[in-house]
């Protein structure tokens, strides 16, 4: 509210600043008969204004974080505040409820103590509103004035403002990036953890997978926390059966959009398939869970096959496997069309027909783009979630029948973050590891395959 | 609308064009071309760009299939037999008429790969021997055997130009044509491996009907005995390669090979 109500005042005062630095930079070009700006006087608006807005949008970040926690000091420290209980989930209890009340969130509060408390959080949010208010008019003014008094007829505003520009994009790809490290550092962190608890060697090479939440933490049995039944259920979930697929159906229509289909069709068709990248993955999941389990089910008990389970591995693959034909038919369609026309041309002028063309010419000389399309395909399938925790079970099994249940590390670690296990149990930390050793080998799938792709760019450059 | 030297001797013609038009969509790109092109000799085509010359030779092999808006009417035998009809085998049709690009164009396999791709997929060898014989058979005959023949596991693409476009001719050959069409086949190339071609084409004669598209009046007199001037979709004069230079009929071809066309 009051964030909102900063950003506000800041617009208002950057448009103030571009309207005087523009009226300024118009000023001199009255004066001063035959003096020539050295940048246009909108340049010269945008200078103030840049000034004014990136250190009040530093500020107002600032504040937001800090503001909060000075109301609420500024709180405590009031008398009515020295009878609160010491212990801190009843004490933020009753602070959130007169809270609530002042700024109006509530009308009542249940608990004696917070009624108290209410007038002096008023007081406080209005005093450190008016800070705030005051603090950012002051800012404004001040960076406003430093940039305002700087423009000159032969100010080079244009590449200041250039370079303020570049600035902000810099800032705003390092966000992502910052924000990818700052997941992996988490992510190490609580692995760490986990492995002073639980050895790596259990853990990589154990086939044993039944974490026991309910144990001390100290106590868990680390035999229990074998992962490779995890890494075989994704292996064969996602590498396995989603690829026998994904492949050559992806393959197929990858070859058939770019061969054969009329420009006509292919207008229509190679958007329909991407499509099925758009779709999201929970709704494969009920498709997955509901209509293609029970059916494979049925049908493995029709032909006679006892056992087979209604989470069955293959149910999983397949849908998945359909999910990502669009990852291996795009990446297959632009490498088979990179493939120069002179080679498909050579080959047809040998007499080749056109599907031995595209199975002794073009497919292999699209090869790397293929595998590349592949192994894309692959690490988004081990990553997927909601299929598989729609599909599949939680039950680790170590078994080659696609009718049989399995689990993957993505099922697990889903199952063991919402597990009842408290946060310093290997059980709940077990997420964790199996994260790291997902995101390790996705990383290492899409490292190569676009190595592969850029190797493969750079053979038809 | 051709006017044909009288003094061109009456040869069996190989291939036979009678009225060919070409049209990509509604655009006419050949008009009505009738030209008989003989065995054992090279015919050179020449004429500025965007005669026709490129799209003529491609409907002697039917490669303008390929073109999704190319249409071809008239009539092209092929020793006498019509290679528009619909029972004509277009993969037996481009096996007797082999074609050679402008820019080499290998395929990303091995020297000995490229060579054995046709009589591969027209079954022309039984067991290695043979096709090993077939290899090193072409590769003699456009030249390039010894160049080669201690690295024929190496990518053809890592040859160079001209040695790619020698590999390419002899893939053309791997497969025994009859005719081989050659489209600006040194335009790419310097002018020491352009003389190899050359070279290659002259020996290569006696064996095949030949045609060239050139851009250089210099190289259609050297290596062709028979010169067919295309100017906008017309072939505007036709006839032995020496008289076409040294005794032009019509002022449009006087023009073009004296270079003052345009
Ligand atoms: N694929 C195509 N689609 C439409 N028009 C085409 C196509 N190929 C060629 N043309 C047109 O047909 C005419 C003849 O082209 P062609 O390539 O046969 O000329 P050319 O004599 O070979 O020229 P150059 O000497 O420059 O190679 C040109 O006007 C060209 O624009
Ligand atoms: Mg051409």
């Amino acid at each position: 509210m009051s964030f909102s109500l900063l950003l506000l005042l800041t617009i208002g005062l950057a448009l103030a600043g571009w309207l005087a630095g523009r009226a300024r930079a118009w000023s001199f070009r009255k004066t001063g008969e035959g003096v020539r700006l050295a940048a246009l006087p909108n340049y010269h608006g945008w200078y103030v204004a840049l000034w004014i807005v990136g250190p009040l949008l530093a500020f107002l970040a600032l504040w937001t974080t800090l503001a909060p926690n000075l109301v609420q000091q500024s709180v405590l420290a009031d008398p009515a505040a020295a009878g609160l209980p010491a212990f801190d989930f009843q004490r933020n209890a009753i602070l959130a409820q007169a809270r609530a009340v002042a700024t109006g969130l509530a009308t009542t509060t249940t608990h004696p103590d917070a009624a108290a408390l209410v007038e002096p959080y008023r007081d406080a949010i209005s005093r450190y509103r008016l800070i705030g208010i005051l603090a950012t008019l002051a800012i404004a003014i001040g960076a406003g004035a430093f940039a305002f008094l700087r423009l000159k007829p032969q100010f080079a505003a244009r590449t200041k403002v250039e370079r303020i520009v570049l600035a902000v994009l810099l800032t705003a790809s390092l966000v992502a990036i910052l924000t990818t490290l700052g997941i992996l550092v988490s992510l190490v962190f609580e692995t760490i953890r986990f492995f002073g608890m639980i050895s790596p060697l259990d853990f990589l090479f154990g086939t044993t997978w039944s974490p026991d939440p309910m144990t001390a933490p100290t106590s868990a049995d680390p035999t229990r926390y074998g992962a490779i039944p995890l890494f075989w259920g994704t292996i064969f979930i996602g590498a396995i059966i989603a690829m026998v697929v994904a492949i050559p159906l992806g393959l197929m229509s990858a070859i058939y959009l770019t061969q054969y289909a009329r420009p006509s069709w292919r207008k229509w068709l190679k958007p329909a398939l991407e499509i099925l990248a758009g779709v999201p993955t929970v709704v494969y999941g009920y498709f997955a869970a509901l209509t293609v389990a029970p059916a494979i089910r049925d049908a493995a008990l029709a032909i006679g096959i006892s056992g087979a389970s209604s989470e069955s591995a293959l149910a999983a693959g397949l849908v998945m496997g359909v999910m990502i034909i669009p990852f291996v038919s795009s990446m297959a369609d632009d490498s088979i069309a990179a493939v120069p026309q002179a080679m498909r041309d050579g080959s047809l002028a040998m007499g080749a027909t056109k599907s031995e063309t595209i199975r002794r010419v073009l497919i292999p000389a699209a090869l790397p783009g293929i595998v590349a399309g592949v192994m894309l395909a692959v690490s988004r399938a081990i990553g997927e979630t909601m299929i598989v925790v729609m599909a599949a079970s939680t039950a680790a099994n170590l078994s080659a029948n696609p009718l049989e249940s399995m689990t993957t590390v993505t099922v697990q670690i889903v199952a063991m973050l919402t597990g009842e296990g408290s946060f310093d149990h290997p059980a709940t930390l077990s997420a964790f590891a199996l994260g790291f050793v997902l995101f390790m080998v996705t990383l290492a799938l899409n490292f190569i395959a676009l190595r592969v792709v850029k190797r493969f760019r750079e053979a038809y450059e | 609308m051709t006017v044909v030297h009288p003094n061109l001797e009456v040869t069996d013609a190989k291939i036979r064009a009678r009225d060919v038009s070409v049209f990509y969509g509604a655009k006419k790109a050949i008009d009505a071309v009738s030209i008989d092109i003989p065995s054992k000799y090279v015919t050179a085509f020449i004429g500025p760009s965007g005669c026709g010359k490129s799209t003529f030779l491609r409907a002697l092999n039917r490669m303008n299939d390929t073109i999704p808006s190319a249409r071809v009417e008239g009539i092209i035998e092929l020793d006498g037999e019509d290679i528009y009809t619909s029972g004509m085998d277009v993969v037996q049709l481009r096996a007797r008429v082999g074609m050679v690009f402008q820019k080499p164009n290998p395929f990303p396999k091995t020297i000995y790969e490229n060579i054995a791709y046709g009589p591969r997929i027209h079954g022309l060898a039984e067991g290695k021997t043979e096709l090993d014989a077939i290899v090193e058979r072409s590769l003699r005959r456009a030249g390039l055997w010894n160049e080669v023949k201690d690295r024929l596991t190496d990518s053809g693409t890592a040859l160079s130009g001209g040695q790619q476009q020698r590999l390419c001719i002899a893939r053309a050959i791997a497969v025994d044509p009859e005719v081989i069409l050659m489209d600006e086949p040194c335009s790419a190339l310097d002018p020491i491996a352009t003389a190899k071609i050359e070279e290659l084409i002259d020996e290569l004669r006696g064996n095949y009907a030949i045609v060239i598209v050139t851009h250089s009046m210099q190289q259609a007199a050297r290596v062709s005995q028979r010169t067919a001037f295309f100017h906008l979709g017309n072939v505007v004069e036709y006839g032995r390669t020496s008289d076409i230079f040294t005794n032009p009929l019509e002022e449009r071809t006087k023009d073009y090979i004296t270079g003052r066309y345009g």
